[in-house]
């Protein structure tokens, strides 16, 4: 192993590590405040994740739509932008697929129908993103107080179109969609009964392949991560910063979007109001663990939904927001330990160099 | 109803926003982002409730709600300023924290997963208007404390330095970190205190109790242009915007979702300048070295 890239390796690992075992002690005070002992809790959290197909599948559901929110997150952050609005993105885009859904008429092939829905999540998602973008690049107004206030309206407006006009009787979801089914895992693996985990995942895969490729063996994708790295380097050697900008941010928008998918064509074939709360601030913390990579986000969106599926593996013995306390601790004991580890290690080469 | 009746239910549901957004006008002008407004008023709502229901006392509750709020802003200080630790990402994992913490504990102090029993109130039980509540005078004076505080006194002038050009401040000995710490702590405890107002208030803690307020403080802050009367101005309009909506209920002239945008389009149109720009603290967000 080169020495670079051990570096590298220490660089991306030991922070993740540090806030985990963070996690854990905190986990362990809070299972002990609840009058249970920690170490059946945590056997309990990883047999209800990992060690049955059922709860397999649901971390593999929890996982995807992550996935799509981190993606979105860590493509902003690689343009040095921050989008804190994939909470209402995420929630624009399962609304147009649901809408483009229900719209088809039912006998539309299934991949074309699929496609369409696509889509329409990532044009909605992207939409939503245009407007941050556009008052970022054309007014300056900061992107983070923008999305933030974004995601407020936008929710709204969606809360209003289904309380007021678009819902079922006694229910705050939508009819069901009529085309773009995308299959649950059960149906090629029996194993996986009743888990909402689906075909979106293969989606959300190859979304990573494609934003890897695009990110890091393309020209768009070079420009992209100097605009986030030096902007003013990036503009005296001819880069627009703002046309990446206003790319980086529609397309962040997008994938956040089409995260959408995972519930509205894989599991409930229906659009709900609130159905991915949390997904947009929580694919903060799957960027940054992922370290803004495609591939590191897929594996932090899998721990995440370690977390969360877990909590509910164990609700019986302890509540299930532990879960939600200990995702809420690893993110500031990440975000606290990523800049101290990078100091650290410098100050320790440069002896080893003196 | 009363034109005056409305006047007090609008400064009734200010009084959370003064409190948080005074706090959020000391840490912003210091250069630390307060996106966690809404994780200490949470935080201060639910310790106050555990004072005020342990101790039997009302006024207990409200040191507990103080120090509730300043224990969460001593964990966003202590991360973003000693380990200079992305201010945006730990201020939302604050309120992550906030809102999974008090429903943890909630389950745990009163085994509830919705809300506390009921604990004493301040002020008169039978009051019409609320305003026998001394949180309430003690929420309007919250303003022009954090106005003396910030122009009148020494260490407001070493906030707004270290806000606005930290190494200039640092050169001229002002111990940046320690200036930013006490403001951190002092937006934890007036947040704390808009948390406390909430659930004192209604007698009892809720789930998500604050259910976005802090949002609105921080919208007050921007769209007052990180200036504590005119913060406290815009949370009057917010508030007044709130009790609209609250009168025009059932009523068809407008969906309430369209109200409650009001405070963040507001804010929006002010940060993209056009009427007027909203300009921030130079050196907001930014870790001092």
């Amino acid at each position: 192993m080169s020495d670079r890239f051990r570096a590298q390796l220490e660089e991306a690992v030991l922070p993740a590590v540090i806030a985990l075992l963070i996690a854990i002690v905190c986990g362990d005070l809070l299972i002990i405040s609840y009058g249970q002992a920690p170490g059946p809790v945590y056997r309990m959290l990883l047999e209800g994740t990992w060690g049955n197909w059922y709860g397999f599948g649901q971390v593999l559901y929890k996982a995807t739509t992550l996935a799509f929110t981190g993606m979105a997150i860590a493509i902003g952050l690689r343009a040095g932008l921050f989008n804190i609005g994939a909470e209402s993105q995420i929630a624009a885009g399962g609304f147009a697929a649901a809408i483009v859904g229900i719209w088809l008429p039912a006998a539309t092939p299934g991949i074309i129908a699929v496609l369409l829905c696509i889509l329409a999540a990532g044009a909605a998602g992207g939409g939503v993103a245009a407007i941050p973008a556009v008052l970022k690049t054309k007014f300056g107004a900061h992107e983070v107080i923008v999305t933030i206030m974004l995601n407020f309206i936008v929710l709204a407006f969606l809360n209003w179109l289904i309380t007021a006009h678009l819902h079922q009787p006694e229910s705050l979801h939508t009819a069901a969609i009529r085309a773009g089914f995308l299959p649950r895992l059960q149906s090629f693996l029996p194993a996986f009964r009743g888990a909402a985990a689906n075909l979106s995942i293969l989606v959300a895969i190859l979304t990573a392949l494609a934003l890897w490729y695009y990110l890091f063996k393309s020209r768009g994708g070079y420009e992209l991560r100097a605009a986030g790295l030096q902007p003013e380097a990036a503009e005296y050697s001819g880069i627009s910063v703002h046309n990446v900008w206003m790319k980086a941010m529609i397309l962040s928008g997008a994938i956040a979007g089409i995260g959408g998918i995972n519930y509205v064509l894989g599991y409930e074939h229906y659009y709900e109001d609130g159905f991915a709360t949390g997904a947009g601030f929580l694919g903060i913390a799957v960027a940054l663990v992922g370290r803004n990579n495609p591939f590191g986000v897929l594996v932090a969106a899998l721990l995440f939904a370690t977390l969360s599926q877990g909590g509910l593996a164990i609700h019986a013995f302890v509540p299930k927001q532990i879960a939600d306390v200990l995702q809420a601790i690893v993110i500031i004991a990440i975000s606290a330990a990523v800049p101290e580890v990078r100091r650290l290690l410098l100050a320790g080469r440069k002896r080893v160099a003196a | 109803m009363s034109i005056g009746l409305l006047i007090t239910q609008v400064l009734r549901i200010s009084v959370p926003y003064l409190f948080a957004a005074s706090g959020g006008v000391v840490a912003e002008r210091s250069g630390i982002i307060s996106l966690t407004l809404e994780g200490f008023m949470l935080t201060g709502a639910f310790t106050a409730t555990l004072g005020a229901y342990y101790t039997g006392n009302p006024w207990m509750g409200v040191l507990f709600g103080i120090a509730g709020g300043m224990v969460m802003a001593l964990i966003h200080a202590v991360a973003t300023i000693r380990y200079r630790a992305d201010q945006v990402v730990v201020g939302i994992a604050i309120n992550l924290l906030a809102l999974g913490a008090t429903r943890f504990f909630l389950k745990l102090a009163f085994q509830s997963s919705s809300n506390s029993p009921r604990i004493k109130g301040l002020g008169g039980e039978n009051s019409v208007t609320g305003l026998d509540n001394p949180l309430v005078w003690l929420g309007l004076l919250s303003v022009p404390f954090v106005w003396f505080i910030l122009y009148r006194t020494k260490f407001g002038l070493r906030v707004r330095a270290v806000g606005e050009h930290p190494e200039a401040a640092a050169s001229l000995g002002i111990p940046v970190q320690r200036v930013q710490y006490v403001s951190v702590l002092i937006s934890g405890i007036l947040a704390g205190l808009g948390g406390t107002y909430l659930s004192i208030s209604q007698h009892a803690f809720t789930d998500n109790l604050t259910a976005g307020r802090g949002f609105i403080a921080i919208s007050a802050v921007i769209f007052g242009r990180w200036e504590p009367f005119k913060a406290a101005l815009a949370c009057l309009l917010f508030a007044a915007a709130e009790t609209l909506q609250i009168q025009l209920q059932g009523s068809h002239v407008i969906a309430g979702q369209f109200v409650e945008m009001i405070p963040y389009a507001l804010t929006i149109i002010a940060l993209a300048g056009l009427v007027g720009r909203a300009v921030a603290p130079a050196a907001l967000g930014k870790a001092s070295q």
